[in-house]
């Protein structure tokens, strides 16, 4: 793979001494590899209460916020998850932020989701919903949402864009809501 | 002119409102008369409402084979059929799974589920998705409670905890079946919980908003 650190440099930067040019390539890849390793390690997975997502809705930051509920079990929820990813990857520098609600069962958060997130080299922040009473909380996220997952906020609080998808979504339709917060 | 504009700003905040909390949901709400069904059972039979002999209500649960939520509440279901059902309430259990998409959730599986777990409740199989259609179920597991005359007394889950039982604080369901035995009005008529999404089928030209896309 090549990296993209190296564009960042003219060509004949590293044209003086082969040996030279060499060892600066050297250098400079396991920079780029420890740089690419940090979002690839295993990354921890904090427990939220339904505070966290009144906050991320009523933020005033201009932040575009795209909340997925999933578990690890759900087949269409797993389906979309690349989709996801990559939403993630194209928008991180747009002000898009994209987060991983897992709604597992809590006694599976180390067992299942952890090796999950890791198996996959998920790159978006995954976070457990550590609420034991649905109903006081779905509400909170969407009085639309009838519990079923996947289920998809998008949500930009202060340009008041919001909007909510209980269903599996696919690349085109999940980057032209995000598309519209950033329009909005 | 100023006054016309508020007023004109009212209208259109209530109209605003009025869509924001009153979201689309098809399917029965509270109220209203849910239709009956004649579906295949598990044990070879095909079992409608009224059918069921004596029944003063009907617990209609939506559920399925595969689904973790489900499964925390096959045990707790089956202890609903054996309390409520000399009561005159009996589980009437429907899968209304897409064997295609999610194939555990096949006849024949229900059939191996319904014997392992020796269900005492009938465990009927939607093939057509008609009735989970006509209720609005969106998920597994996904609860109405009848009265005797089919009106829906309440929509939601069992109770405030699927992972842990033994962890429940309010038991909606049998709050609301409690409340109907004894003529008081149902405090929580509707609850919401998190549940796996109906496997709906892909071939289907009508299907509801929340189907698995193609």
């Amino acid at each position: 793979m090549e990296s993209p650190n190296f564009r960042l440099f003219p060509a004949n930067t590293f044209a003086k001494g082969a040996l030279l040019a060499a060892i600066m390539k050297t250098a400079l890849l396991s920079i780029f590899l420890m740089v690419l390793g940090l979002p690839l390690a295993a990354q921890d997975i904090p427990y939220i209460k339904s505070d966290q997502v009144t906050a991320w809705k009523s933020s005033d930051s201009d932040t575009v916020y795209v909340l997925n509920f999933w578990a690890t079990w759900c087949a269409p929820c797993v389906a979309e998850l690349p989709d996801f990813e990559k939403i993630n990857r194209e928008y991180a520098d747009k002000g898009v932020r994209v987060i991983l609600i897992s709604t597992d069962f809590r006694r599976d958060v180390d067992k299942r989701v952890k090796p999950f997130v890791e198996r996959q080299k998920l790159e978006c922040q995954v976070v457990f919903m550590d609420e034991t009473t649905p109903n006081d909380w779905i509400d909170l996220v969407s009085t639309e949402w009838s519990g079923a997952i996947p289920a998809t906020l998008i949500v930009r609080k202060n340009r008041s864009f919001e909007r909510f998808f209980e269903k599996q979504l696919h690349f085109e339709e999940l980057e032209a809501a995000v598309q519209e917060a950033l329009k909005n | 002119m100023k006054k016309a504009l508020s007023l004109l700003t009212f209208v259109a905040a209530v109209v605003a409102w009025s869509f924001t909390t009153a979201p689309v949901h098809n399917g029965y709400h509270v109220g209203d008369i849910a239709r009956d069904f004649n579906l295949k059972s598990v044990k070879g039979k095909n079992v409608s409402l009224a059918g069921i002999k004596k029944a003063e209500g009907y617990i209609v649960i939506f559920t399925c084979n595969h689904c973790p939520y489900a499964i925390a509440y096959e045990d707790r279901i089956i202890a609903l059929h054996k309390k409520y059902a000399k009561l005159g309430y009996p589980v009437v259990a429907i899968n209304p799974n897409d064997k295609d998409v999610q194939p555990a959730d096949s006849f024949d599986n229900m059939k191996k589920r319904a014997k392992e777990k020796k269900f005492p409740f009938v465990y009927l199989y939607d093939e057509t998705q008609e009735i989970a259609k006509a209720y609005g179920a969106t998920r597994t597991p996904h609860i109405y409670l009848l009265d005797k005359n089919r009106k829906v007394r309440y929509i939601g889950a069992m109770d405030d905890n699927h992972e842990d039982a033994g962890a429940v604080k309010e038991k909606y369901l049998e709050n609301a079946i409690d409340a109907l035995r004894t003529g008081k009005d149902i405090a929580t008529t509707e609850t919401k919980a998190i549940g796996c999404t109906i496997k709906w089928r892909k071939t289907d030209a009508a299907k509801p908003k929340d189907a698995v896309k193609q």
